[in-house]
């Protein structure tokens, strides 16, 4: 299929053409980039849910139970889940399904595993790009589920309009350590395996902390869940709805638009800057004649990027 | 730079009907990622349908089926079947687990290209699924 039949049978909810389009959307192909440009004035209908949390909070369970709450709440979902890739092999082990297998035979959802690849952030590059699909493709909600590498997550909320943290009891000092960064990014903070001993106090330290972070028009709820039972969730998905007039109504909301624009642009941008660069620069030597030099210690570290970032200006402004 | 990227090969473990034996697939599944395959593990315990759909959503290049139960030949042709429904045709197909030698021509006949049963070494599997697998994007 090329790129307009497969614009055309995304559009049509071609379950199929969908599935193709993401991996031409992954792999960054011609006809991936083709497929971004021609559906992405088609986006901006569903709604984004962003979420995350450390590993072993139960955040597949959690989308699981999400994403059948949403259903019964007669609304169709897409729902990408990002495991880590190996750093010594880039394989990687996609393991989201295991905890969604009920969900495999509804066919008013789309699930689709992808691996970090290596990126910084915890969120694959293209991740964002396979959102803008499944909107696209008409779902009502697309949930993007990250993998837990704590702090770096706050790419998740470049990525989607409601971002969903999720922790446990059993993560008391592991909260207390995040303070900065993830607080901020979350407009919804969930306590999840609530049945186990600590909940409470997991609630009262999330408040303590929002309470000493930066001032804020939406006040993000906490709410306790028991996702492997179910349990919780019809509070979550109105947390989340609430969160989603508040974003249309706010008078901010073209600001909001505006910021989560630029930090895709920026995200992408760095990506494709830093790829570039170094292929020139490997390809050139550059990079292994400055390697040398580090490592006889003729030269230091911040002088050899210097060095490389300099060749690469100058080439790219003599192919202009 | 128009050049693509270069695309790991996605390969979908799965268990399908009434055997919990998961050993021999989590070690396949785990050899396949130190060959830097992205491999999308399912569980115990599938349906034919669940196997297709899974496939289909992932876009695999290929499909691992382990089965300890005897039951292949009732299984791996209703996988096939519901492979075909859903459009999904150009997947490579291999199997592991309990399958008897008079059995191994049927499976191959079915559509599953290779056959791998217990003692094989997992960098026959890796080399078999570099060699076959298709080439998409």
């Amino acid at each position: 299929m090329d790129a307009p039949e497969l614009i055309a049978g995304v559009r049509a909810g071609d379950r199929r053409a969908l599935a193709r389009s993401i991996t031409h959307v992954e792999a960054d192909t011609v006809i991936g980039r083709a497929l971004l440009a021609g559906l992405y004035p088609h986006t901006g209908r569903a709604t984004t849910i962003g979420v995350t949390g450390s590993a072993g909070v139960g955040k597949s369970t959690f989308v699981a139970a999400l994403a059948r709450e949403q259903r019964r709440r007669g609304r169709t979902v897409g729902i990408v889940a990002v495991d880590p890739s190996s750093p010594f092999s880039n394989g990687a082990i996609l393991g989201d399904r295991i905890r969604m297998q009920d969900l495999t035979g509804d066919g008013g959802v789309f699930m689709r595993s992808m691996a970090s690849r290596g990126n910084l952030g915890g969120l694959s590059e293209m991740a964002t790009g396979v959102v803008d699909l499944m909107d696209a493709a008409g779902f009502d909600i697309v949930i993007l589920e990250t993998v837990g590498a704590g702090q770096d997550e706050v790419e998740v909320a470049t990525a989607t309009g409601t971002t969903v943290l999720v922790t446990t009891p059993a993560g008391g000092d592991e909260i207390q350590s995040m303070k900065a960064g993830l607080m901020e990014i979350a407009q919804v903070m969930v306590v999840n395996k609530a049945d186990i001993a600590g909940a409470d106090t997991a609630v009262m330290q999330l408040r303590a902390l929002l309470a000493i972070a930066s001032e804020r028009t939406w006040e993000p709820p906490i709410l306790k869940t028991t996702a492997r039972e179910d349990k919780g969730l019809d509070e979550v998905s109105d947390a989340i709805d609430r969160h989603q007039a508040y974003l249309k109504g706010s008078e901010h909301a073209e600001q909001e638009r505006r910021a989560l624009a630029q930090s895709q642009i920026v995200a992408l941008a760095r990506g494709l800057v830093q790829r570039r660069a170094l292929a020139f620069a490997r390809a050139e030597g550059i990079l292994g004649q400055l390697v040398d030099d580090v490592a006889a210690r003729r030269l230091d570290p911040r002088a050899a990027a210097d060095a490389l970032v300099d060749a690469v200006q100058r080439n790219w402004s003599r192919s202009e | 730079m128009t050049t693509d990227t270069a695309r790991n090969i996605r390969v979908l473990i799965a268990k399908p009907g009434l055997d919990g034996h998961d050993r021999g697939a989590k070690v396949v599944a785990r050899a396949l990622r130190d060959a830097g395959m992205e491999v999308i593990y399912t569980g115990i315990r599938q349906t034919p349908q669940m196997i297709a759909e899974a496939a289909l959503q992932e876009d695999v290049d290929v499909i691992g089926l382990s089965i300890l139960s005897g039951a292949h030949l009732e299984l791996f042709p209703r996988v096939v079947e519901e492979l075909r429904t859903r459009g999904v045709d150009d997947v490579l197909l291999f199997c592991g687990g309990i399958i008897p030698q008079d059995d191994i021509p049927k499976v191959n006949a079915i559509g599953f290209k290779g056959v791998f049963g217990p003692g094989t070494n997992t960098n026959d599997i890796i080399e078999f699924v570099r060699n076959n697998a298709p080439q998409r994007v």
